[in-house]
């Protein structure tokens, strides 16, 4: 019916064009001096109705100068994109209007009514954010309670583990054969050694040093031997340190740790960002290859080793973290000899690197097994052993597959790193936790969630438009 | 003979590797558990709790058993996930669909909702909404009623409760018309497969789903009215609202959380399940003279279906494993109940924990095995 009396075409283009637009901009008018200047220009209407108009307007407007094919390039466009039909010109204002109708409140939250200057509660006086909170509290948010006087360290380490860390940016062509190894093994030896004598200061347990200096050494060795199998990596670690421990420094312990003129910090103390960094890095370096190793597991032709690793992965995939963290707070003790202490940084570290690596597994296993079979049959007929069929032609075309889903593990580990207050360790959530029920700073909550939100969005979001872009990068047409 | 040799050595090293890590733990387990004096066994689930917990679905106090308080938190922890499960559910297929919608506006205001909702922890907006969000609401006397009915506030939202009479009656009569509808349904089909008559099955199942009820509205002798929550004083400055049924900020906020953040899994899933459906797919059922809603309803649907259902039952389960983030917040959950309060209580730390993992365990790898059966039921099946 209507279509018989208002059919915008191309002929009378001009008429509908101008009363169109002149019947939008009146309804986005009306909205805005209404959100923004508390003015109703239509109050003298029923309140109904006067709330309505814009809405109705807007339609109105929308539905005079949906033209199609008018030849006018830019009418065309929005036509095309957000008022194809009536229902999506409803929905268009809809959002138009949340958008316009919650833009001064938030502004002025944020910003404008917002107090920056002071550094006591009494400073915020204004109705919007009180950022002063988060200026005053900024060191517990980041460091924990890690020692005012002692946060140098902290920031040395991040500082120079990052400048290794992009080494593999400026190697040339000489050195590129070497960064796997160094990525593998040497970068988060150098990371441990930094966190373990810079940050901490403190004594390693005794037997892991030896424990540790075998392993970098065999997996180093392993690199340079052509023909390397399973075995090797169970046998020549622990020979390693047999003689480590018993042969050559049968009378010494090795002391590592207590660098001169570093006071001991306790992990208890650790906390805010810094640790959230320190956890979601070291769960991301043991989760992988365990990953990897039950992957490769799961797919494996012994029937005990594939139904070890079936079993492993399904029980870690099965529960919540949480119930891990609980286990490993309250019921991993009970199953260690009675003097044997382990550090409960280490202890959640250990839990969510086991947990995550199951989900690893699963998104290896789905790369494995969109191999085609051709690859597998290629390698061998080459005569290459398992290993070396693995490593050099497999893995290297699987995890190219699954670097999306890697990254989503990886994300979905950093933003589980706040449950580990469970243990009692208080990263940057369980700070904000703990800062708001300090009784001058009470009524916060608001500001310290946003802040530790935004600070999450940006790490979560970065590092999801990098696996986009490595994705991208690696992809090869098949 | 010799290659099987060389199959089996490391098989039974990684086995007596596994066996030796298990023995070292349960030799240290036993000697712990000697030291302390505690013995090992499931007798305290019968002993009686003595704690109280706030919510609970079923009748409970502290002279009930373990046991009992075992399924308060279970049944705590299925309300707070059926809830959410379907929250999340119509909100993630709407988000999902928006993102495939032509409106530029639309498209990217679903684009935002998920890069903004599901890059933030999940406990962090459990946080926000129970602790911020929650906390703005006004007190109890301040309260302005929702269509005059409910209130929602700092303690509480207060909605009317609904006292039946013969319930019964009114369950069997959705019962039987559930059932009519089944048979009906096969009926139609059959119809369709021998006769090629199309039945509007529909509109019959919507007219029994309302008529069979009304019947017995008007002739089961069922009756429903409603409790209006009533403002009450306790002391001075402390009102409460009485009658009418209380859902806890705890409840709300984990639902909420949980929700807007498994709603942008969902919504992926569902985008990702209407693109993997080509477009020749489409052509080919609308050439073939089908009409549009047929299109949907017999080509485009069941293969978007086969697409979004596994990774969709995913993130169900991984809500249900979620929600167990309720003892951040003091809801009682089954963590909070039970492998906090009743450890706390009882010390017994190896049992109670290995019946929470086992719970949650035995719901996955059941819903687990469940999508594998469906999975393969629904697998193309390829001549």
């Amino acid at each position: 019916m209507i279509n018989k009396y208002i059919n915008p075409t191309k002929e009378n283009l001009n008429t509908y064009l101008t009363i169109g637009l002149i019947f939008i901009s009146y309804s986005i008018i009306d909205v805005f001096l209404n959100s923004f200047f508390k003015i109703n220009i239509t109050s003298f209407l029923p309140s109904l109705l006067s709330f309505l108009l814009p809405l109705i307007f807007g339609f109105i407007g929308l539905y005079l100068i949906r033209i199609e094919y008018s030849g006018v390039k830019k009418l065309d466009i929005i036509n095309k994109n957000i008022n194809t039909n009536n229902f999506n010109a409803i929905l268009t204002l809809f959002i138009i209007f949340v958008i316009i109708k919650s833009l001064p409140p938030l502004l002025s939250w944020f910003i404008i009514d917002a107090n920056f200057a002071g550094d006591t509660k009494e400073a915020c006086t204004g109705t919007g954010a009180c950022w002063t909170y988060i200026k005053i509290w900024f060191r517990r948010f980041m460091y924990g309670m890690y020692p005012n006087a002692e946060q140098w360290r902290i920031n040395l380490s991040f500082i120079s583990l990052a400048a290794l860390g992009s080494v593999g940016f400026f190697a040339t062509d000489k050195f590129k054969k070497y960064l796997t190894l160094y990525y593998v093994v040497i970068y988060p030896v150098i990371a441990f050694l930094f966190i373990f004598f810079f940050i901490s200061g403190g004594r390693v347990f005794f037997d892991f040093s030896y424990g540790i200096i075998a392993a970098v050494i065999s997996v180093i060795i392993g690199f340079f031997i052509p023909k390397f199998k399973l075995y090797y990596f169970l046998i020549v670690p622990l020979t390693f340190y047999i003689l480590l421990k018993h042969v050559f420094f049968s009378d010494e312990l090795i002391e590592l740790g207590m660098m001169e003129g570093l006071n001991w910090v306790e992990t208890g103390a650790w906390g805010g960002l810094s640790l959230t960094f320190i956890i979601s890095f070291f769960c991301l370096i043991f989760c992988f290859p365990i990953g990897m190793a039950l992957a490769l597991g799961r797919r494996s032709d012994f029937p005990i080793i594939k139904y070890i690793c079936i079993g492993f992965i399904e029980f870690w995939r099965g529960v919540p973290l949480i119930t891990v963290l609980f286990m490993s707070s309250v019921m991993f003790p009970m199953f260690l000899p009675e003097d044997f202490f382990i550090d409960k940084l280490v202890r959640a570290v250990i839990a969510i690197s086991l947990f995550e690596a199951a989900y690893v597994a699963e998104v290896i296993r789905g790369g494995l097994q969109a191999l085609p079979r051709g690859q597998y049959d290629a390698a061998k007929s080459l005569g290459m052993g398992y290993w070396k069929m693995h490593i050099f032609v497999i893995l290297p075309q699987a995890l190219k597959l699954v670097i999306p889903g890697i990254a989503n593990t990886f994300l979905a580990l950093v933003k589980d790193t706040p449950l580990i207050f469970v243990v009692g360790l208080l990263e940057i959530v369980g700070m904000l936790n703990l800062a708001k029920t300090n009784p001058q700073w009470l009524g916060f909550a608001m500001e310290g969630y946003v802040f530790a939100a935004l600070i999450f969005w940006i790490i979560c979001y970065a590092m999801s438009k990098y696996s986009y872009n490595l994705e991208q990068k690696y992809k090869t047409e098949r | 003979m010799n290659s099987k040799i060389k199959k089996l050595i490391p098989q039974l090293l990684t086995l007596a590797f596994v066996a030796l890590i298990f023995g070292f733990f349960s030799y240290n387990a036993q000697l712990n558990m000697e030291n302390r004096g505690i013995t090992f066994g499931y007798g305290f689930l019968s002993q009686e709790s003595s704690f109280d917990v706030q919510f609970s679905l079923i009748e409970y106090d502290g002279s009930h058993t373990y046991f009992r308080a075992y399924l308060v938190g279970l049944l705590n922890t299925i309300l707070v996930s059926v809830i959410g499960i379907i929250i999340a559910t119509i909100l993630g297929v709407l988000i999902g669909i928006a993102r495939l919608s032509p409106n530029f506006l639309i498209n990217n205001f679903a684009a935002f909702y998920v890069e903004f909702f599901r890059n933030i922890p999940l406990l962090l907006q459990i946080f926000f909404w129970y602790f911020a969000a929650l906390r703005a609401l006004p007190l109890p006397e301040n309260a302005e009623a929702i269509f005059g009915v409910s209130y929602l506030t700092i303690k509480g939202f207060y909605v009317p409760a609904f006292i039946w009479e013969n319930f019964d009656i009114f369950f069997y009569s959705i019962v039987a018309a559930i059932i009519s509808i089944i048979v009906i349904r096969i009926y139609a089909k059959k119809l369709r497969d021998t006769e090629g008559k199309q039945l509007p099955v529909f509109y019959i199942s919507i007219g029994l789903l309302i008529i069979l009820p009304l019947i017995s509205f008007l002739f089961g002798g069922v009756n429903l009215s409603f409790q209006i929550p009533q403002l009450k004083q306790l002391a001075l400055t402390s009102f409460i609202y009485e009658g009418g049924v209380s859902i806890p900020p705890e409840l709300i906020a984990l639902t909420l959380a949980l929700s807007l953040y498994t709603a942008t899994f969902i919504a992926e899933c569902v985008r990702a399940g209407i693109q993997g459906v080509s477009k020749g797919q489409k052509e080919a059922a609308a050439s073939i003279g089908l009409t549009p809603n047929q299109v949907l309803k017999l080509v485009i649907m069941p293969q978007a279906l086969r697409i979004i259902i596994p990774p969709t039952t995913n993130q169900y389960l991984n809500l249900t494993k979620n929600s167990s983030l309720a003892a951040a917040i003091a809801y009682p959950d089954l963590v909070l109940v039970f492998a906090g309060t009743a450890l706390m209580q009882t010390g017994r730390a190896i049992e109670i924990v290995s019946i929470t993992m086992l719970t949650y365990l035995s719901l996955s790898v059941s819903i687990s095995i469940f999508m594998n059966w469906y999975n393969k039921k629904i697998a193309i099946k390829e001549k």
